[in-house]
């Protein structure tokens, strides 16, 4: 693995057992991510795109192939091994936000330091929450905020921990179209800047954003489309942007 | 840093759950006030009788015949405890007082008042060994002894009940048919359960035993006192050679007598009002075994409730063991605050409850073993619900609505 290449996943395979028929929900995939990469992975239902979510976030593992994040193999780790992974080198943003509900955003942001007995945890998320121009809503819980704005703490708290990778399942899926556009915008600075995302979607509008889009069926990789770099979000195309 | 966020993380979600919080409290609450309030009141009640024990003199010795202490020996195998006896014991090293004694329950009459009492027959000692005071006359002598003379010394229950205000000195009383004359009051020492130091009559044992219980040899115990508690054993071992040796008892022959002295009196007392205090403990315990029943039964609700909440948790890095560490401190917190709470209303109730004559008396050991234990049944019945949790599967965790 070079250096460029931050994540790579060689003959990745995962079945499920449902009821008594077994389902191959990835079959064999490979793929490389560079650092500093947009991607997008999209498919239908069913596709394996969430199964392939898991594994690349660490909360799950391949029965075969193999996984290499940043020049480590995590594909044979297990448990608190993976806790770890997830804590240093992965940023989860979810559909639902899934911020705790009685914890202040600040508090929010955090939590996955102090998981790392970070002592400067209060100062980085501070910062955090101001890179996503939240800087005076800190001591706001959830319930005060509004989708948009949990959403921007949910990508602090994933940005937090100056992760490897942040992984957006579909980030923008609970957001009307204009504030799902700030979101990306916001993803795309934070590309700019650095840091390699990774979009799990079943939108091709929001992967149209991405550098890359990976589609996938029936739990194979069947297309690999490179989008203009940094397509800004049109004024013109409001109707389709959010499911 | 975690530890106080996981602190207040769980303060709020009580917080969130008042009435449930609070309901699951209750039960630690009662369980702790219920083994707070027996404990003061075990040790009440042993503190009270340790109390009485003591106050009935020091480093003394009691002789009872043939191991009865009531009747005076009935079977003619065994000799009854005599005043030569008594004398002889005198001479034994480290003694200090020794008296004579023969008990009887009888009508005690003054002009038309009538009270029925312990009559006490014994040497002018008795009142050293035993630790009472006279408070007005004097009490008899060894020259009343020696004379069978018809003197009483009576005590200040019974002084009250024939003579109401009016100075008993001088008067004279009829105790069964035979008449004394009172020369002494005793001071009160208050009053023990079912006994009563307080209503008795005391007469030279040698008057007793001749005019009132027609009997001249057995006595019904000898009492004495001996000069330092080092010396109790030693007394006590000596009183049985001296005693096998008079009564003509030969190698293998069992004790005509039964010696108790105050110390295994003590013993017994401290034995029996802990084990009273530990079996009035262990009933109460059963309660807080009840509340940290409840408290296993919240926290699994808990836990299911918050499936979601562990599922971020995990997939932003949580370990199994933060996750188990933060149920657990919530059920510990739950047990504690209801601990605390348990131990103010248990002080409470010992102060208030009483027993017969025994009231409660709280230690702080006994609030620090409660806070303890409630401890260690947060703990303990938090365990399994947090254990749970921390093996919770992350995605389906996630997936939980």
């Amino acid at each position: 693995m070079g250096q460029r290449e931050l994540l790579e996943i060689t003959n990745l395979t995962k079945r499920y057992r449902i009821g008594d028929t077994d389902v191959l929900a990835l079959d064999a995939v490979n793929l490389v991510i560079s650092r500093g990469e947009m991607l997008a992975i999209t498919g239908p239902s069913g596709s394996g795109k969430s199964t392939l979510m898991n594994i690349l976030g660490c909360l799950d593992t391949a029965d075969s192939g193999s996984y290499m994040l940043a020049g480590e193999d995590v594909s044979k780790l297990a448990g608190d091994q993976l806790a770890a992974i997830r804590n240093r080198r992965i940023g989860f943003v979810f559909q639902n936000f899934n911020l705790l509900p009685r914890l202040s955003a600040l508090e929010n942001v955090e939590l996955p330091l102090l998981y790392a007995s970070r002592h400067d945890a209060k100062t980085l998320a501070r910062a955090a929450l101001t890179t996503v121009g939240l800087a005076d809503r800190t001591h706001h819980e959830p319930n005060q905020l509004s989708g948009g704005q949990r959403q921007r703490v949910a990508i602090a708290r994933a940005l937090v921990t100056d992760p490897a990778i942040i992984l957006a399942d579909e980030p923008t899926g609970n957001l009307d179209s204009q504030v799902g556009r700030d979101i990306l915008d916001l993803f795309h600075r934070l590309n700019q800047a650095g840091s390699t995302i990774i979009i799990v979607t079943h939108d091709h509008e929001v992967a149209r954003h991405c550098g890359r889009e990976v589609q996938l069926r029936d739990g194979r990789i069947v297309a690999e489309v490179q989008h203009a770099p940094h397509c800004q979000p049109s004024t013109t195309k409001e109707t389709t942007a959010a499911a | 840093m975690l530890f106080w966020t996981t602190i207040k993380i769980a303060l709020r979600s009580m917080l969130a759950n008042k009435l449930r919080a609070i309901l699951t409290m209750l039960g630690m609450i009662i369980g702790v006030a219920a083994v707070i309030a027996m404990l003061a009141l075990g040790n009440g009640a042993k503190k009270r009788i340790l109390g009485w024990v003591s106050r009935m003199g020091k480093n003394t010795i009691t002789i009872f015949p043939h191991n009865s202490k009531i009747a005076p020996v009935l079977n003619g195998s065994a000799d009854p405890l005599s005043l030569g006896d008594a004398r002889a014991i005198l001479k034994i090293p480290h003694v200090k007082y020794v008296s004579p004694v023969v008990t009887a329950w009888q009508p005690v009459k003054w002009g038309g008042n009538f009270t029925t009492c312990n009559i006490v027959g014994c040497a002018p000692t008795y009142i050293k060994i035993h630790d009472f005071k006279v408070q007005s006359g004097a009490m008899f002598t060894d020259y009343d002894c020696q004379d069978i003379a018809s003197v009483a010394v009576i005590g200040p229950e019974t002084a009250e009940r024939l003579f109401g205000s009016q100075d008993p000195i001088g008067r004279t009383i009829t105790v069964s048919t035979v008449r004394f004359k009172v020369v002494g009051v005793l001071v009160p020492k208050g009053r023990h359960g079912w006994f009563d130091p307080d209503n008795q009559v005391l007469l030279p044992y040698t008057t007793a035993m001749t005019d009132l219980m027609g009997r001249l040899v057995a006595l019904n115990h000898i009492d004495l006192q001996v000069d330092h508690a080092a010396n109790l054993n030693r007394v006590q071992a000596a009183c049985q050679r001296v005693l096998r040796l008079r009564h003509s008892l030969i190698y293998g022959d069992e004790d005509d007598f039964w010696i108790s002295n105050q110390l295994q009196v003590l013993k017994m007392a401290n034995r029996i009002g802990g084990a009273f205090t530990l079996f009035l403990g262990s009933v109460a315990g059963i309660s807080l075994l009840v509340g940290g029943i409840g408290i296993m039964n919240i926290m699994l609700v808990t836990v299911t409730e918050r499936t979601r909440e562990i599922g971020i948790r995990k997939a932003i890095g949580a370990r199994r063991r933060d996750i188990l560490r933060q149920f657990l401190i919530e059920s510990m917190i739950i047990s504690l605050l209801g601990g605390l709470m348990g131990v103010g209303a248990g002080i409470v109730a010992a102060h208030y409850v009483k027993f017969r004559s025994f009231s409660g008396h709280v230690e702080p050991s006994m609030v620090f073993l409660a806070l303890s234990i409630s401890a260690a049944i947060g703990i303990f019945f938090g365990y399994y619900p947090a254990r749970r949790a921390a093996a919770l599967n992350p995605i389906e965790a996630l997936r939980y609505e």
